[in-house]
């Protein structure tokens, strides 16, 4: 039967077999090619390899970082907080003990565990790769099978560098089209989301296909993967192509000389067969395409920013109907208001999701020359040191700086809020991060998921603002476009 | 991991739906670094406010959760999975479970029961007219009964036998070592390796 390629990666994975069949079916115990480590979802893992007296099988397989927890202020202090810093003290711990390379805070290489992986090279297309942290669907970006985990199979890494996993549903993203100008690949994922539901993807490992996405610099398509978690997806990932070869070239360990062409070669096998079945198709127009933006309390809950806060009433199912009313109750909305006239009080632009070059001079591109609205806190976050170094290379800090807006060292910082970066009660953030959770940002704070040029936007206007909606409007706000 | 063949205890009624893991337990109690002790940042956020199910009798001492579709949505802590466990709950209910948490419960021996969202319904009903009402969770007949609603529920023969037998998934993956000793002999050359490092 003709493949997809996710099948296609599974199926060079596969260590032995399940027993059974339909229904009855074993799990397949598949290879893991490359093992993220961070300090929040490890210390119980490691625990229970020294528990149970077992060694780490591929130290020379794993990768470790800090970034949940670490300060983007005041790094070269030792960390305020007592528990955060007990964390990341453990994480030293553990990669001395157990043989793992660690990129510390300070560290050139260190930053977040999914800007590190493609920034050094190590994450390469047909690859398995796994991490703690749900958002290492991000990988997928470079066709590898990229999947967050749980701590119990963390330890099942370390142990065995294998896991064990149920066969999955195949649902292609069909996403054809040019985007227009001000709309990224960030507006692409929330459109998808908002479409298929945070459920939707439940089960499935999703390839986004199409022109649009072809179109999409390997950083976009990072974006794009970075949030199939969010549809519930097990896994999402782009075919490796040209663009995905001249983003690898030259990393630190992408393969070399002889060992990048035999790579190569297999890489370019590397996409759905023309005659493969996908279990579901779902379509998506990019030539109409508008900014997104969230309302609600989940990533599904978005609409165009263009449009107004929907009512409770517009949804059919009850249980929809019942979430919305909760979600614009913590969200201080009115069902009707336009989003755009929705004010803000803090832009973050930072997260897994968008803190990479690309993103940064997208949205430094927006702000160049503008003021900030003056009751708005401006939080820059790279996602990696290394990112953070270049930018300042490019003179990106001293435009955000220029700017009003705060530079800081590289981190998970204000996604999730486990160090100080956090919202006040009540305070309303636009977002370039993924999860707009109730109190995710910080308790009883308000998120407005967004992309980097729609961040910037808002925090010259004050309000959530299109990069359009400037005068003078941008000369081009062209975002993750392949020059490829 | 403890084996589950059947429970019954006290069922709590949890009206929504995208229970994400951030509500379960919220990201500020992911710093410690053991696996037990999480019972008081269960839905912590969601338990200040006095009239959350949790802090009603006899809901506080339930043990099975009832919730509505898309439960456990969003990161993928396993923390989640032990602060159910360690305020008590030994297994949840919902029409619909997020794969990470679904995942993560199967090897902490919390049983994710998946029923059609109309017995959901049903047994919500049961326990908002008759707090305290018990329900029985039974892993050998893959059945939940509440009050006079008997209903079916899915989880897959995998996990069911592991949980029935209380598995550890470690130690029946090194039974077959000598398949992994054997495929690690097969991986090209040109996979990286994250050591020695190489910088830029």
């Amino acid at each position: 039967m003709a493949k997809t390629l996710a099948e296609k990666v599974w199926d060079a994975h596969v260590v032995r077999k399940g027993d059974g069949e339909g229904a009855n079916a074993q799990p397949d115990l598949l290879y893991i090619d490359l093992h993220l480590v961070h300090e929040v979802t490890s210390p119980q893992a490691f625990e229970g390899l020294r528990l149970a007296g077992r060694k780490l099988r591929r130290p020379d397989l794993t990768i470790a970082t800090e970034d949940h927890n670490t300060p983007t202020l005041d790094i070269d202090k030792p960390i305020a907080d007592l528990t955060s810093r007990t964390q990341i003290q453990t994480l030293r711990n553990n990669c001395a003990e157990f043989g793992v390379r660690l990129h510390s805070l300070g560290d050139a290489e260190q930053g977040i565990v999914h800007v590190v992986g493609p920034q050094l090279g190590l994450t390469q297309p047909g690859m398995t790769v796994v991490c703690g942290d749900s958002h290492t669907s991000t990988h997928g970006a470079f066709g590898a099978l990229a999947m967050g985990i749980g701590t119990s199979e963390v330890e099942h890494v370390m142990a065995t560098q294998t896991l064990s996993l149920k066969p999955f549903k195949t649902m292609a993203i069909n996403v054809e089209g040019t985007l227009r100008p001000g709309v990224s690949a960030k507006d692409i994922i929330l459109a998808v989301i908002a479409k298929i539901g945070t459920g939707g993807g439940q089960g499935y490992v999703l390839e986004y296909r199409g022109s649009a996405i072809r179109a999409l610099s390997m950083e976009a398509r990072m974006t794009i993967c970075n949030m199939s978690i969010e549809a519930g997806a097990r896994a999402g990932l782009v075919a490796p192509d040209q663009t995905t070869y001249d983003y690898m070239y030259g990393r630190p360990h992408a393969p070399q000389g002889a060992e990048w062409d035999a790579a190569v070669e297999y890489w370019n096998t590397l996409r759905s067969e023309d005659d493969a079945t996908f279990d579901v198709e779902v379509d998506l127009d990019a030539d109409t395409l508008e900014p997104f933006v969230t309302w609600g309390t989940n990533p599904g809950q978005g609409v165009s920013l263009s449009s107004k806060v929907p009512s409770p009433e517009d949804f059919g199912d009850e249980n929809a109907k019942a979430a919305a009313e909760r979600a614009l109750q913590y969200m201080g909305l009115e069902a009707g208001t336009p989003m755009k006239e929705i004010r803000v009080d803090t832009v973050f632009l930072g997260s897994c999701t968008n803190s990479r070059m690309e993103d940064l001079r997208a949205a430094a591109d927006i702000i160049r020359g503008r003021t900030k609205d003056p009751n708005i806190r401006m939080l820059v976050v790279p996602g990696s040191a290394r990112v953070r170094l270049e930018a300042e290379a490019e003179g990106l800090d001293r435009v955000f700086k220029d700017f009003g807006a705060e530079w800081r060292f590289a981190g998970c910082s204000m996604c999730l809020g486990m160090n100080p970066d956090q919202l006040e009660p009540g305070e309303r953030c636009a977002s370039t991060s993924n999860r707009n959770f109730e109190g995710r940002q910080g308790k009883g704070g308000r998120t407005h998921l967004v992309s980097p040029v729609v961040a910037a936007a808002t925090a010259v206007r004050g309000t959530l603002s299109s990069p359009s909606d400037l005068d003078p409007a941008p000369e081009s706000a062209a975002v993750g476009i392949s020059a490829a | 991991m403890e084996k589950f063949s059947t429970h019954t205890g006290i069922g709590v009624p949890l009206r929504q739906s995208n229970v994400d893991t951030d509500q379960i337990i919220p990201a500020v109690y992911l710093k410690r670094i053991t696996r037990t002790g999480f019972e008081d940042a269960l839905f912590a956020a969601w338990r200040k406010d006095p009239a959350f199910i949790l802090n009603q009798e006899p809901f506080n001492a339930g043990s099975v959760l009832v919730a509505g579709p898309d439960f456990g949505t969003g990161s993928s802590r396993e923390h989640a999975v032990w602060a159910l466990k360690d305020y008590g709950f030994k297994t949840v209910l919902s029409s619909r479970f997020a794969d990470i948490f679904r995942g993560n419960s199967g090897k902490q021996g919390l049983l994710a029961a998946e029923l059609a969202q109309d017995d959901i319904e049903l047994i919500w009903k049961v326990l908002e007219n008759a707090p305290g009402t018990e329900v029985t969770v039974d892993l050998v007949s893959k059945t939940v009964t509440c009050g006079n609603v008997v209903a079916p529920f899915e989880i897959d023969d995998y996990t069911r036998w592991r949980l029935l037998e209380g598995l550890d998934d470690i130690g029946l993956t090194l039974q077959h070592e000598e398949d992994i000793t054997a495929y690690e002999a097969t991986r090209p050359a040109f996979k990286p390796k994250t050591l020695p490092a190489r910088l830029s």
